[in-house]
């Protein structure tokens, strides 16, 4: 489904990504994880589509497709999604509205026919509940005065709505208490299906031990310096990244090291 | 004869080269201004001695003024000797009873702008007032109205049918010494709308008027009166289109509203004119004198206004709350995109007691666009208990524009309160970023969040007008993002 081939990209003439190497198939779950400042969020927004990020070498392609010269909405209109890790607020703009317009734009580009107000609430109202979200959320501004929890849940609200094909969420675990953690695992697990594949940026075992990854990796200075199995985050949780330095140090670019 | 009956005389036979630009046969005089142009003008509309001594008192005074030089908005010179002050499609000359008699051209530039006519009346219920250049053209629903004894016609029907209110009523509001382009306005308008409901009617349409800026140079000086009577309830819109062209064109309209004791006037404005091209070339300028009076008890008139075109817009609808308990309400959203200057705001004059205002002005810039809130609060001794809350909020697209504040407050009473809210935001990379993100494409998310920023004011539009106003929004903004 996910095919990254050597990716760079930097921010102002300043390199973040550093040759990354990735490949997601069709149902599977991997969990990227990695100290503050690796580039986890820069490679989720590259994926994306930020043009804050130059990319200066490599490949993306996505169900066989180069995505990097599509702009960012017609990457999501073929179905990437991007739970943000600071989801931004939008005054003046409900909630609903936004989902809405998004959904539409969306059916629109897969050729099916736009919902009604009647049916779109019916859906919304569903998601909601499982999300256990106050309904009121859906008539405030995007975002705007939600606390950080909420944010985070309004997010997964997003994908539960908009079925994406590949999901990458960065960091949605953060900022959770224990019983919104359990909602949002069960929101994400809910969309895990053979058709589908999920990028879960975390720092955390916790969500980890909800849904569980098929794939670890870690990044650190911009390069992905260790792949493994399930156990590798509960290793990362046992001895901290300070046991992968080595590897660190071999990612590190000549002119750092 | 006398000299000047002779020139005029002369004047009257002239041909003028001028054709308007979509074929219409223009009646026009020649350029420039003198008190000679002041009496063409009256004496082609036949007016009564009153009107002329009205518009040569207020040319002499206009002599005597300059041009006001305080507000932020730049622009070259303008050459007042070089416009036409009138100009009537010729077709007028033998009025046309019915739309049936209008001229077939005239009736299609109306389509092409979108206002046609006949559906408009139909599928509305809207009765219109239409102002091809200076002259009303086509009134629909008189009869209907006529029936509530409600005037609603060209100004200068009102002027020969109804002269007796018209004297009453002209200038009582703005006088021609007002300002530089009222005093202007009086000199030269050409027509306008008038419209009187009488004590207790609520008049059952919207009323509503389409200008039109047309002939080549030629100046527009629209008046429109508006009297609701003890009681009466009117709602009046006002919208305006103006096809591509060159020249700066001068817009100096003057627009007066009186309300009765316990009267509510209700007047919208959609103003989308020509606001020339991207570099600034070309587009109209717009120098507006709008003010409404609650002249009674009770009284309530509310302003809404959408102003998105105009190279140069300079306008101030403003109350004057002489009756106790009465209301006075400002609405209003200014675009300004490319290299578009606006500079508007409203004043509050608080005079009777617990009189309240509300003003709430929502400024968009984009592009090179220059937009300046500038705003009166005036509280007399007399106010009692008076009340004003006023939010002013500006949004910024892009680095290159500007939103300005001049918020002024002079308060007089002690009793008085008076509250002044200001933000200024801009669209983010980050929040188009999010929305892209979303499948939603960037002129949508622009469009999105700028009528969420408009959607206090939208909501005072009538609904018809409200998804006009939402649309024009997102024509105003294309290309200033991406
Ligand atoms: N717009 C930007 N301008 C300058 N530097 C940036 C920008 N965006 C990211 N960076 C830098 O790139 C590096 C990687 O940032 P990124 O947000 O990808 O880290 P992260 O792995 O997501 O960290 P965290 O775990 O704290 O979320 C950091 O050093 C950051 O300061
Ligand atoms: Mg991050």
């Amino acid at each position: 489904m996910l095919e990254i081939r050597n990716l760079q990209a930097s921010v102002d003439g300043k390199p973040i990504l550093r040759g990354i190497d990735l490949s997601v198939k069709a149902g599977e779950v991997h969990a990227i994880m990695g100290p503050n400042g690796s580039g986890k969020s820069t490679l989720a927004q590259v994926l994306a589509g930020r043009d804050t990020f130059a990319v200066t070498g490599g490949t993306v392609f996505y169900q066989g497709v180069d995505i990097l010269p599509m702009a960012p909405e017609e990457r999501a209109r073929e179905g990437i999604f991007l739970a943000f890790q600071y989801p931004v607020e939008i005054p003046g703009v409900s909630n609903v509205y936004l989902l809405k317009a998004a959904l539409n734009n969306i059916r629109q580009h897969r050729g099916q026919a736009e919902l009604d107000a009647m049916e779109f609430l019916a859906l919304i109202k569903q998601k909601m509940k499982q999300m256990e979200m106050n309904e009121d959320l859906l008539y405030r501004a995007v975002n705007e005065g939600f606390s950080g929890g909420e944010k985070k849940r309004n997010e997964i609200l997003q994908m539960a709505v908009l079925e994406p094909k590949l999901a990458i969420l960065d960091e949605t675990d953060s900022g959770l208490d224990i019983d919104a953690l359990q909602i949002v695992a069960k929101g994400i697990n809910a969309l895990r299906s053979p058709q589908r594949a999920m990028i879960l940026v975390t720092h955390y075992q916790r969500l980890l031990d909800y849904v569980v990854p098929d794939f670890v990796h870690v990044l650190a200075q911009g390069k992905i310096v260790r792949s493994g199995g399930k156990e590798l985050a509960l290793e990362l949780e046992e001895r901290g990244y300070g046991w992968l330095e080595g590897a660190e140090a071999a990612a590190r670019p000549a002119e750092n090291a | 004869m006398t000299a000047t009956a002779n020139r005029l005389a002369e004047l009257m036979d002239r041909e003028y080269p001028h054709g308007f630009v979509s074929d219409v046969a223009a009646d026009t005089v020649p350029r420039g201004l003198s008190e000679e142009t002041v009496r063409l003008i009256s004496a082609r509309k036949n007016e009564p001695a009153f009107m002329l001594e009205w518009r040569l008192k207020a040319f002499r005074h206009w002599l005597t003024m300059s041009e006001p030089k305080w507000s932020t908005a730049r622009y070259p010179a303008v050459d007042y000797q070089d416009i036409i002050y009138y100009s009537a499609p010729k077709s007028m000359q033998d009025r046309p009873q019915s739309l049936a008699d209008v001229d077939p051209e005239l009736l299609r530039t109306y389509e092409k702008l979108g206002v046609p006519l006949k559906e408009r009346e139909m599928l509305a219920g809207v009765a219109i007032d239409a102002v091809f250049d200076s002259v009303s053209v086509g009134t629909t629903f008189k009869d209907k109205l006529a029936e509530l004894g409600i005037i609603f016609g060209s100004f200068s029907d009102a002027v020969r049918e109804h002269p007796d209110l018209v004297q009453q009523y002209l200038g009582s509001v703005v006088p021609y010494a007002d300002n530089f382009f009222a005093a202007l306005n009086a000199a030269v308008f050409s027509d306008g709308s008038f419209c009187y409901i009488p004590p207790g009617v609520r008049c059952p349409m919207e009323l509503s008027t389409y200008f039109r800026i047309n002939a080549r140079d030629t100046g527009q000086f629209e008046r429109t009166l508006i009297i609701a009577d003890a009681g009466a309830y009117v709602s009046y819109l006002e919208g305006c289109t103006a096809p591509m062209r060159d020249e700066n064109q001068l817009h100096a309209a003057v627009v007066e509203l009186v309300a009765l004791d316990h009267a509510r006037i209700k007047y919208s404005t959609v103003q989308n004119w020509y606001p020339g091209d991207k570099d600034g070339k070309g587009g109209i300028y717009n120098f507006v004198t709008k003010r409404g009076e609650c002249r009674g008890a009770g009284s309530h008139i509310s302003w809404t206004q959408v102003e998105t075109g105009s190279a140069i817009t300079w306008k101030y609808p403003s109350c004057i709350l002489r009756g106790d308990d009465s209301i006075g309400e400002f609405h209003s959203v200014a675009l300004t995109n490319n290299r578009q200057q606006a500079d508007t705001g409203s004043k509050m004059i608080h005079i009777g007691r617990n009189t309240k205002s509300t003003i709430v002005s929502k400024g968009i810039s984009a592009g090179h666009g220059q937009n300046a809130y500038r705003g009166l609060v005036k509280i007399l001794k007399s106010a009692e208990g008076a009340r004003n809350y006023s939010q002013c909020d500006s949004l910024l697209l892009g680095d290159q524009c500007a939103a300005h504040t001049f918020p002024y407050i002079e308060v007089k009473n002690p009793t008085a309160r008076v509250e002044h809210e200001a933000s200024t935001s801009r669209i983010g990379e980050d929040q188009l970023f999010y929305c892209q993100q979303r499948g939603i494409s960037v002129e949508d998310a622009v469009s999105m969040i700028v009528n969420g920023f408009c959607k206090e004011v939208f909501k005072e539009l009538p609904m018809e007008f409200a998804v006009e106003a939402q649309k024009l929004m997102s024509v105003s903004l294309e290309g200033s993002v991406g």
